[in-house]
């Protein structure tokens, strides 16, 4: 028998490999392989994503201009005569994400700070379950809860301005903002719990709070992964198409009021691809044309989330 | 590792045996038919109550038939019928010269059989207690492209109406509904303001109104008689005094102009399978207790004879 050191699978210099070693090198070889073949798969599913978005994109271009698309303000590419000014789904887009953000921000981050900074053991084991029931409850339930309660119990009742009527898209926002409270939540804690507990007792070591460890030590050291956290929220609720869709309406405006039924992107592509166009129609190539520019959106948020994450970065020693 | 591969093994087996068993095949049935097969029906959201009650009853009938319903609107019916997907179109308008010629193309040959009559009525609020009753160019007013972003406002529509915004609710551009509507009040298919909460789905016509006071909407019949207590149907001022939707309006031919046939059109190659032919005898026999059970109008006896006629030449044929 051959003493056999074979570290990382490489069989020992100078000695011929037994039949044992022959079959573990083979092993290690095909899991590699097999790894990689997963990291590859990935990579081209995301490129035939692209071209799959970008090919019709190019059809949709070819029959309605540039400068319509991003011109024009009525977005009414199902209709005849077709219009197709974006802007109101871009608006709709927008105040969906806004609005979720302002509701999950302070809600998450907060839950955050009180987990990982007060909470003892007996509250973070009841609250923890229930932000993982939070985040599971499925996105069409969240859009009914948004259409039969929020609306009218919420904003029907307490909105100053105008007249609410069924569909809304400030309660859409409101709920979306609920539905991503845990992502900011639990990503922000697990931040801020990161952060070595030797530059909290430093704190406490001078004389400092609870409460301005938490804000003045604890949370800038978190940074970088407290803006990653918003940042995912924030693609998130950009993306988010099911509680819009339910609970938002379909009609696309371009307006100040949150109040007002309007249409997002991704419920203007849910909608119309629930819907009845002809394979090749202008109506179905609108629908790439919408998703390639949710894409590219979404696609600098990432940029401009990686930055911040580097720029805010804490190295600790 | 050789241990879970060995279970692996088995429970792979299990899976398989069970599989093999459980197949299509082992349904028994008791029933005194013993026809077997899939019809598959889509079309028109106005018909699809008429259709799911007359398929439930010929499945009790029926048990070795499976029949499917579908909401795609009429237009999207058409498509799928057209590119031999389905068996039976809904629709509630006639089947237009493109659609026909698509059809034939493709070798398609649709029959067209009359199934109920349809009162497509107009729908506020229940709070809504100015509005009794609305002329043609009234609603002509309220639905026009020309009054996208102008008419916002009941007091607009007659000035008489309280101070109250308007929010409008109705099929979307698939629909035979919106067909009929649009080319009945503002003169061509198609033709209508696009600032409006558009939907394929009448339930979804039906929860904007109910939720807004100020809301108006239209769908067919069926859905105001289903939904009594939560909707308020007007009576239509065609030129010849307001007449309310119902049943003997639409037969005495008074409900005008919103009073139309509804359709279904089968593939004549589908008429020779025994189940399809059997649904089409179904149907014809027991057509007063299905549009009775369905809460739609009946054929008025002229209509009835017609149609018997036409499918037993089918038939026979």
């Amino acid at each position: 028998m051959v003493s056999t050191s074979s570290v990382g699978g490489v069989a020992p210099v100078g000695l011929r490999a037994t039949g044992a070693t022959r079959r573990r090198l083979l092993v290690q070889r095909l899991v590699r392989a097999l790894f990689g073949m997963a990291a590859a798969l990935t990579v081209g599913i995301t490129v035939l994503i692209v071209v799959s978005l970008v090919l019709p994109a190019i059809q949709f271009f070819q029959e309605v201009s540039l400068g319509e698309f991003f011109g024009s303000t009525t977005w009414a590419p199902l209709f005849k005569p077709a219009r197709f000014g974006v802007w109101p789904i871009v608006a709709g887009t927008v105040w969906v994400m806004v609005i979720s953000l302002l509701v999950s921000i302070p809600f998450g981050l907060g839950v955050a700070v009180y987990l990982s900074e007060y909470a003892n053991r007996r509250v973070r084991a009841i609250i923890k379950p229930i932000l993982e029931i939070l985040a599971g409850i499925p996105t069409v339930v969240l859009g009914f809860f948004a259409l039969f309660f929020v609306t009218p119990e919420l904003v029907a009742r307490f909105w100053p301005v105008g007249n609410v009527s069924t569909f809304s898209g400030l309660s859409a926002g409101i709920v979306v903002g609920v539905m991503i409270i845990p992502t900011v939540a639990s990503l922000a804690e697990d931040a801020m719990t990161s952060v070595p507990r030797g530059l909290r007792e430093g704190g406490y070591a001078l004389g400092a709070t609870r409460r301005e460890v938490a804000t003045s030590i604890v949370f800038p050291a978190a940074l970088s992964g407290i803006v990653a956290a918003i940042v995912l929220a924030g693609s998130r609720a950009i993306g988010e198409t099911t509680i819009v869709l339910i609970a938002a309406g379909s009609k696309p405006s371009l307006t100040w009021n949150p109040a007002e039924q309007m249409q997002s992107m991704a419920s203007f592509i849910g909608f119309a691809g629930i819907g009845d166009q002809s394979t090749g129609s202008t109506g179905y190539l609108t629908i790439f044309a919408v998703g390639l520019f949710l894409f590219a959106i979404t696609l600098v948020l990432n940029v401009i989330s990686i930055r911040a994450v580097r720029r805010f970065r804490q190295v600790y020693e | 590792m050789r241990r879970f591969v060995k279970s692996g093994m088995v429970m792979a087996a299990l899976v398989v045996t069970v599989t093999a068993c459980g197949g299509e095949g082992s349904v028994t049935t008791e029933g005194p038919s013993d026809l077997s097969g899939t019809i598959v029906v889509d079309g028109s959201s106005t018909v699809t109550p008429l259709m799911t009650i007359a398929a439930e009853d010929f499945q009790i009938a029926n048990p070795g038939v499976r029949v499917t319903v579908s909401t795609s609107g009429t237009g999207g019916g058409f498509e799928k019928f057209c590119n031999g997907e389905t068996d039976i179109s809904m629709a509630s308008r006639p089947i237009k010269e493109e659609e026909a010629a698509n059809c034939d193309a493709a070798g398609i040959v649709p029959v067209e059989f009359i199934v109920a009559n349809d009162a497509l009525s107009v729908i506020v609020n229940v709070e809504n207690d100015w509005a009794t009753c609305l002329t043609v160019e009234q609603l002509a007013t309220m639905w026009s492209p020309e009054s996208e972003g102008v008419v916002s406002n009941w007091n607009q529509i007659d000035p008489s109406f309280p101070d109250q915004a308007l929010a409008l609710f109705g099929a979307g551009s698939d629909s035979g509904t919106f067909d009929y509507f649009t080319e009945e009040i503002n003169g061509d298919t198609g033709v209508i303001r696009t600032d409006y909460n558009p939907s394929e789905d009448d339930n979804v016509t039906i929860v904007g109104v109910e939720g807004d006071a100020g809301a108006a909407g239209f769908l067919g019949l069926s859905y105001v008689l289903e939904n009594q207590d939560r909707l308020k149907a007007l009576e239509i001022d065609g030129g010849n005094g307001c007449v309310a939707p119902s049943a003997e309006s639409v037969i005495a031919g008074d409900y005008t102009p919103l009073g139309r046939p509804l359709f279904v059109y089968f593939k004549e190659e589908a008429l020779a399978r025994e189940e399809v032919a059997a649904f089409a005898q179904y149907y014809a026999d027991n057509q007063a207790t299905i549009t009775e059970e369905a809460l739609f109008i009946p054929l008025s006896d002229e209509q009835l004879t017609a149609q018997q006629a036409e499918l037993d030449a089918i038939l026979a044929g």
